[in-house]
């Protein structure tokens, strides 16, 4: 009796009897339906939910009834709810509630926008759900990196906020926005070369000391902001945009062509760098040795693999790529550096984190999911007519949808065993 | 490879005379065969009163009055018998002892050596000097020594007393507000980070990592306003009621994580975060329904809270800020204590908080204890969030109402070592370093983040001891270390 | 051996390896000296496979620095054949048994190429089949030319498969012996003098049932049936010992009397009551006392004193407290005695309990639970890593409190202290009962329920003792 994790017990019927985890999210489901339903007696009849979809030369306009398919999306959220509920809800409990939500959200969209002269914007949807999704995506690799060899990195804020400095003053000094990426990724690195020094050599809590770091960046900014960047902003805070690379060929693809092949170079970073970390973890020996770290350190100690080394070494690799999360906040649109720019996506990297199970892939689609919402939720609340329901509901789904996520509602996470535990030879 | 291991024998060392205060952190069981016989009873009772403070004391002090039969085999390790020392070389010997008190000195003198390093380095006068520092070092050492003093002089004058009323005062012309503004200052912005010091304090105790003071406090300053403006209470009832609202919506608002944790295991860092920005827009929100907002003023501000519900002031002068909210926070610090050490809860709290398997199998339940812990965390936090509102000169909801007293709330928890005492403590250093940083910026022209430096400095390297103990080559105590890890895993 | 295998470095001495003196730094070192050691608690990454765990440490590449996981599963199979292991290289640890699991940690061993394998009580927690089992790949390991130190304190396994014998204890060797040499020598080698770990006690006086537990069935974390339909029935004023190999489901049966784990089926009556899935605190309310198996994790809170110790389960009860307040003065006060009653040799009831040895530190857990009013008294491994002097004081106490009429479930892997201590034996394995023996029953023939033969009538309760010896 050493787990109090009653999320592993989560389905286990003798342990809630009636009460398992998908008959809760099944009557969650059903609830959401419901109040499809009622989204769907809301649109004013006759009234089209209208997308525009970016086709080469011109928009691709498809026209919805949105009454009969707000009702159509309820109805499938509210069946998957009932399956999930009956016994044969057993195994379907993470693709019945991608399901679920999917038709809820697609609900929500058809019904905010069945309004006469409102389209939603597929193409620029996409793509500025990509851009925002970026630093998640970075962030959550930083994190997925450390947390694998057992190190929890709350600090991926503080980590954010001096790249984002760092890559500004040197991106404008240098004039150079190369200059300005690597030198924020050396930031970032900082920070983590603290986070390890502190939580390895000196077993400092881990959690406390993440939050500990992310003030002291907050702060460390801040000050150099005011007393170097404001005084002259031309000088020190004009940073360069590192440019756009369209990919020949694949950039005419329709629909996904533009939102994927004509971006920032920081996005084929971004993707780059979630193959290489996901190839690096699961197929060679580096990976291998860092599962076993955050896993066992004892055993991967007692066949030779020096544990606090792994560490060391993780954490700074992490930092660098949390560092160019950050620089992109500056360089990545020629934005000058901002006190507290960052406003707390580096949490929301680690709610990604936690979302995608520790994975670079699960990392990726979690990023795209909150690029979304916070993609939508600036769309509905700058459209015309205003969104149905209040902007600030909207700016906070994401973080809704991370206690969801975390409670255990939407599928088990599980941490590396090791994860935030010091390593100490007994 | 022992199999039925087999207690080390007691090694019943002669007593120690050499006048080691100090005993091993992890000493061998050294067991004097009879202390309270070898030396008189006065002996290490009085010569260790420093550092009785400290709770791991009590064993030694303890052991003059209850010794029990001694053994060989007592594994407690005894108390250094020494003999009477002057007091001054005990003195100094504690200063460099790695103490809970001295590692918390040093780790302030640390954070302000860095500090004025950044002053240096950011300021580019000075940093032209040191171009030709080996030409004429003069320049750029006194230039340094000026840009650094000036600004932690700022830093003491704006929060303790202003030198300049002092020389007035002393010339006989007494402007007491004047004279009294920077204390009015500090225990003004003491009093919410007393609150949210306590929030994280007793969730720690608890076992937990309350992250999510800032959106309790939110709560709490939205559940005070909301009864300050929209209740009509006569005078004295409204301010009660208004502090209770807060604390109420912040009881709230800190019983989500609490509850989460304990049904579905979701991790409290990560909800009580998310918790923040949520509660964060949903104050945006609020102020902006028609019930909230302002009726005079068209920017994101709410109505005001009736003068009846607000807290008295502490100097009777309306310009002084400082209010009732420092005693309510003492008050509060005060429960706090009563609760850990003297209450059925509290005891429930520090022995889930301390070994959650044990509680358990001693019957307590672990869930309803986070639960509850998380709750009076939140009614804490709010009832900071509900000070800082009834604080402001608007008396009224703005965005940034709450400032950033929940992460502040964090480092005054850990400064304090998560104990009421050593919270108001370093509650009352931190809100005098904010009102400090505010001259600091006007006369020395320092932004204000750099307090946050300080803060987030000191803080860490009280998190580090071995660290500070290494930079200043301490000697080792018991007792140093601070017993924080309970944050461990997801 | 932990120095040997390099995790931990001597503090004086040298090792000598093929006459040549080494120092090991790492296990690293050691692995490279030749020198494989299976540890007593497995050194396996469990969410990782079988040959993934072979890998860790000495990865094979192919060209691109990928991980060769073929190369890792053929050498899994090709030593798996060798020596008869039978182990599937794609099988996640954490989903096989321990016995194979074990068989995982001697192929990882032998895939360094070690010449020297250390074995650290392997036999711990294994079925009588299972080491059998064991016992078969030492041979042909031996055969092999492998060289073999097999540390455990079963004498039996020593006498079967040793070639020659050390005795150690605590840290020096004080003889060597030849596999023939008579059990009680060597045993008398182990503990130094003889001991007896016969306890006086007088005939127990049975009264009425206190526990009665039917057709239980409990889960273990895996969700597998640890306890599996298992009936017990305890009478007052007995003691019943609970014998089996570690791992056969004892844990989960204490735990679900103490309602920590939940009880899938069947029933659990304390004085009648049935108490299955109800409350811990009800179920100490109802007079049940608890020594649990791991004291440091489960029986006390190190920073807390042992004061605070003391009254863990009875702070919101009088006189220590109520449902609002605790009475420190009360508390303390009555630690001082309770401190003086049960010979805990400490300073100060005020001192933290991790300040004590573990021997006092499971007297404060024994003061606790009898120091008050029981009718059950789940005492499971009340001597584990405990002293001498306090094993003898715990036993007695244990007997005091079966003759005060509290029925008492000892549950104990030392089949020696089961026999001493017990008036009845129920032997368990695999999650139940598999006989109910006198205590003057031959230690062999319980030896073998044990390991699940039971070669007569398993429910014989009298007819057992009076079976003639073997």
């Amino acid at each position: 009796m050493t787990t109090l994790a009653t999320a592993e017990v989560a389905e286990s019927k003798a342990v809630h009897g009636f009460w398992t985890r998908s008959v809760k999210g099944g009557l969650t489901y059903i609830a959401l339906g419901l109040i499809a339903i009622w989204f769907g007696t809301r649109v004013e009849s006759g009234a089209n939910a209208v997308f525009k979809i970016f086709w080469t030369g011109e928009d691709i306009e498809v026209k919805l009834p949105a009454a009969a398919t707000v009702f159509a999306l309820a109805g499938i959220c509210v069946i998957v709810g009932a399956l999930l509920v009956s016994p044969l809800g057993a195994g379907m409990f993470t693709g019945g509630t991608a399901i679920a939500l999917t038709a809820f959200t697609l609900a929500f969209v058809c019904f905010s926008i069945a309004k006469p002269g409102v389209f939603l914007p597929v193409t620029a949807t996409m793509q500025g759900a990509l851009f925002l999704a970026l630093p998640l995506i970075l962030g959550a690799l930083c994190g997925v990196l450390c947390e694998r060899s057992g190190v929890i990195n709350v600090a991926i804020e503080g980590q954010f906020l001096v790249g984002a400095f760092t890559g500004a003053l040197i991106g404008t000094l240098t004039a150079s926005a190369w200059a300005g990426l690597i030198a924020g990724a050396l930031a970032g690195c900082l920070i983590g070369l603290f986070l390890a020094v502190l939580a390895i050599r000196y077993l400092v809590d881990q959690v406390v000391l993440g939050v500990v770091l992310n003030l002291l960046a907050l702060g460390l900014t801040g000050f150099l902001y005011e007393r170097i960047m404001q005084q002259a902003a031309e000088q020190y805070n004009s940073p360069p945009r590192l440019g756009d690379w369209t990919v020949p060929l694949l950039s005419d693809i329709p629909v996904i062509g533009p939102a994927l092949f004509d971006q920032n170079i920081f996005t084929y970073m971004a993707v780059a760098l979630v193959a290489i970390v996901y190839v690096a973890l699961f197929h060679t020996p580096f990976g291998l040795r860092t599962r076993a770290v955050g896993e066992h350190p004892a055993a991967a100690d007692s066949v030779g693999v020096r544990v606090n080394w792994v560490r060391f070494r993780n954490v700074l690799m992490g930092g660098l790529i949390a560092g160019v999360g950050g620089a992109f906040f500056t360089i990545g649109s020629a934005i000058a550096f901002n006190k507290n720019m960052t406003v707390g996506k580096g949490f929301i990297a680690l709610a990604v984190l936690i979302v995608g199970r520790w994975n670079p892939i699960g990392a990726l689609l979690g990023a795209l999911l909150f690029g979304f919402t916070d993609q939508l939720q600036i769309f509905l609340s700058s459209m015309p007519g205003g969104s149905p329901i209040p902007s600030q509901f909207l700016s906070m789904l994401p973080y809704i949808v991370t206690i969801f996520a975390v409670a255990g509602l939407v599928g088990k996470v599980r941490a590396p065993a090791a994860d935030g535990v010091p390593y100490v030879k007994s | 490879m022992t199999k039925p291991p087999v207690e080390p024998p007691g090694e019943g060392d002669a007593p120690d005379t050499t006048g080691n205060a100090v005993p091993e952190p992890e000493g061998a069981a050294a067991a004097s065969p009879e202390p309270a016989a070898s030396s008189p009873d006065a002996g290490p009772v009085t010569e260790r009163a420093e550092v009785r403070a400290e709770k791991e004391a009590l064993q030694e002090v303890a052991g003059t009055g209850t010794a029990p039969q001694p053994d060989q085999t007592v594994a407690v390790e005894a108390p250094p018998v020494e003999r009477e020392r002057p007091w001054a070389v005990r003195f100094l010997r504690y200063l460099v002892t790695a103490n809970s008190v001295m590692v918390t000195i040093y780790s302030l003198i640390l954070a302000m050596v860095i500090g004025g390093v950044l002053i240096v380095v950011s300021d580019e006068e000075i940093r032209g000097m040191y171009t030709y520092f080996f030409s004429r070092p003069g320049d750029a050492l006194s230039a340094s020594w000026t840009a650094i003093s000036d600004a932690y002089s700022a830093l003491f004058q704006g929060a303790i007393v202003d030198f300049t009323q002092l020389e007035l005062a002393f010339q006989g012309q007494v402007d007491w507000t004047k004279l009294l503004r920077p204390i009015s200052d500090t225990l003004t912005n003491a009093a919410p980070l007393i609150f949210t010091g306590l929030a994280v304090a007793l969730a720690f105790r608890s076992g937990l990592f309350n992250i999510g003071a800032q959106g309790q406090a939110i709560a709490g300053a939205i559940g005070a306003a909301v009864v300050g403006f929209g209740l009509d209470l006569p005078l004295g009832i409204h301010v009660i009621a208004t502090l209770l609202g807060g604390a109420l919506a912040g009881a709230i608002w800190g019983a989500i994580p609490g509850v989460l944790k304990a049904r579905t295991g979701a991790h409290e860092v990560i909800t009580s975060i998310m918790l923040n920005y949520i509660a964060a827009y949903g104050l945006l929100w609020v102020i902006s329904t028609a019930f909230v907002h302002s009726t005079e003023r068209t920017d994101a501000i709410s109505k005001s809270v009736d003068n009846t519900s607000w807290l008295p002031s502490l100097f009777l002068n309306a310009n002084l800020r400082a209010n009732w909210g420092i005693l309510v926070a003492i008050a509060a610090a005060g429960v706090i204590g009563w609760l850990l050490s003297r209450s059925t809860l509290g005891f429930r709290m520090r022995t889930v908080g301390a070994n959650p398997d044990a509680a358990r199998t001693a019957g307590m339940s672990v869930a309803s204890t986070y639960a509850t812990a998380m709750a009076c965390a939140g009614a804490l936090a709010g009832l900071g969030g509900a000070t800082i509102m009834l604080s402001s000169t608007s008396h009224a909801l703005t965005p940034a109402v709450v400032g950033n007293i929940g992460f502040d709330g964090i480092t005054v928890a850990l400064l304090g070592r998560a104990r009421p005492v050593g919270v108001v403590m370093a509650g009352l250093l931190f809100g005098a370093m904010q009102a400090g940083g505010v001259r600091m910026q006007s006369v020395a022209d320092i932004p204000v983040d750099m307090v946050t430096v300080l803060q987030a400095l000191i803080v860490i390297f009280i998190a580090a001891p071995a660290l500070v103990k290494a930079i200043f080559r301490l000697r080792p105590s018991r007792g140093a270390g601070l017993d924080l890890t309970m944050a461990k895993g997801w | 051996m932990n120095v040997l295998y390099g995790l931990l470095t001597p503090d004086s001495g040298q090792i000598l390896i093929d006459d040549v003196p080494r120092t090991f730094g790492s296990p690293r070192d050691a692995l490279r000296a030749g020198i494989g050691m299976v540890h007593q608690h497995f050194m396996l990454v469990p969410v990782f496979t079988v040959a993934e765990n072979i890998m860790l440490g000495r990865e094979k590449k192919t060209g691109l620095a990928f991980l060769d996981r073929r190369a890792a599963r053929r050498e899994v199979r090709e030593l798996s054949e060798r020596y008869g292991l039978d182990v599937d290289p794609d099988a996640v640890v954490e989903d096989i048994p321990v016995g194979v699991q074990q068989r995982v940690e001697i192929i990882k061993a032998l895939t360094s190429d070690c010449d020297l394998l250390i074995l650290d009580e392997p036999t711990a927690v294994l079925t009588p089949g299972e080491i059998e089992d064991l016992l078969e790949v030492m041979r042909t390991l031996r055969d092999d030319g492998k060289s073999i130190v097999f540390i455990t304190h079963k004498l039996k396994e020593v006498k079967a498969i040793a070639d020659k014998i050390t005795v150690v204890r605590r840290g020096t060797i004080v003889g060597s012996a030849d596999p023939s040499a008579p059990q009680d020598e060597l045993a008398a080698m182990m503990v130094g003098r003889e001991v007896s770990l016969t306890v006086a006690k007088d005939v127990a006086q049975p009264g009425e049932p206190v526990l009665s537990i039917e057709n239980l069935t409990v889960t273990d974390e895996r969700g597998q049936h640890a306890v599996d339909g298992l009936d017990l029935e305890l009478r007052a004023g007995e003691i019943l010992g609970i014998a089996g190999v570690q791992g056969n489901g004892q844990t989960e049966l204490a735990e679900a009397i103490m309602a920590l784990r939940p009880a899938v089926t069947g029933t659990i009556r304390v004085n009648g009551v049935d108490i299955s899935n109800s409350r811990t605190s009800k179920v100490i309310e109802s007079g049940v006392g608890y020594i649990p198996e791991d004291r440091s994790a489960d029986g006390l809170v190190k920073p807390f004193s042992i004061a605070e110790n003391l009254v863990l389960n009875q702070y919101n009860r009088a006189p220590f407290g109520g449902t609002l307040t605790i009475n420190p003065e009360v508390i303390a006060r009555t630690a001082d005695e309770r401190v003086e009653e049960y010979d805990v040799r400490t300073l100060s009831s005020r001192a933290p309990v991790s300040s004590l040895s573990g021997g006092n530190q499971q007297k404060v857990i024994v003061a606790r639970e009898m120091s008050r009013k029981l009718n059950l008294l789940v005492a499971a491994q009340p001597t584990r890593g405990v002293d001498v002097g306090s094993i003898e004081f715990i036993h007695k106490r244990i007997v005091a409190e079966r003759d005060t009429g509290t029925g008492v479930l000892l549950i104990s892997s030392e089949l020696d202290e089961v026999l001493a201590l017990s008036d009845r034996i129920a032997v368990m394995y695999r999650g139940k009962i598999l006989a109910t023996v006198g205590p003057d029953t031959p230690r062999e023939k319980i030896g073998r329920l044990m390991a699940g033969v039971s070669d007569d009538s398993p429910t014989a309760d009298n007819t057992a003792s009076k079976e003639p010896g073997a």
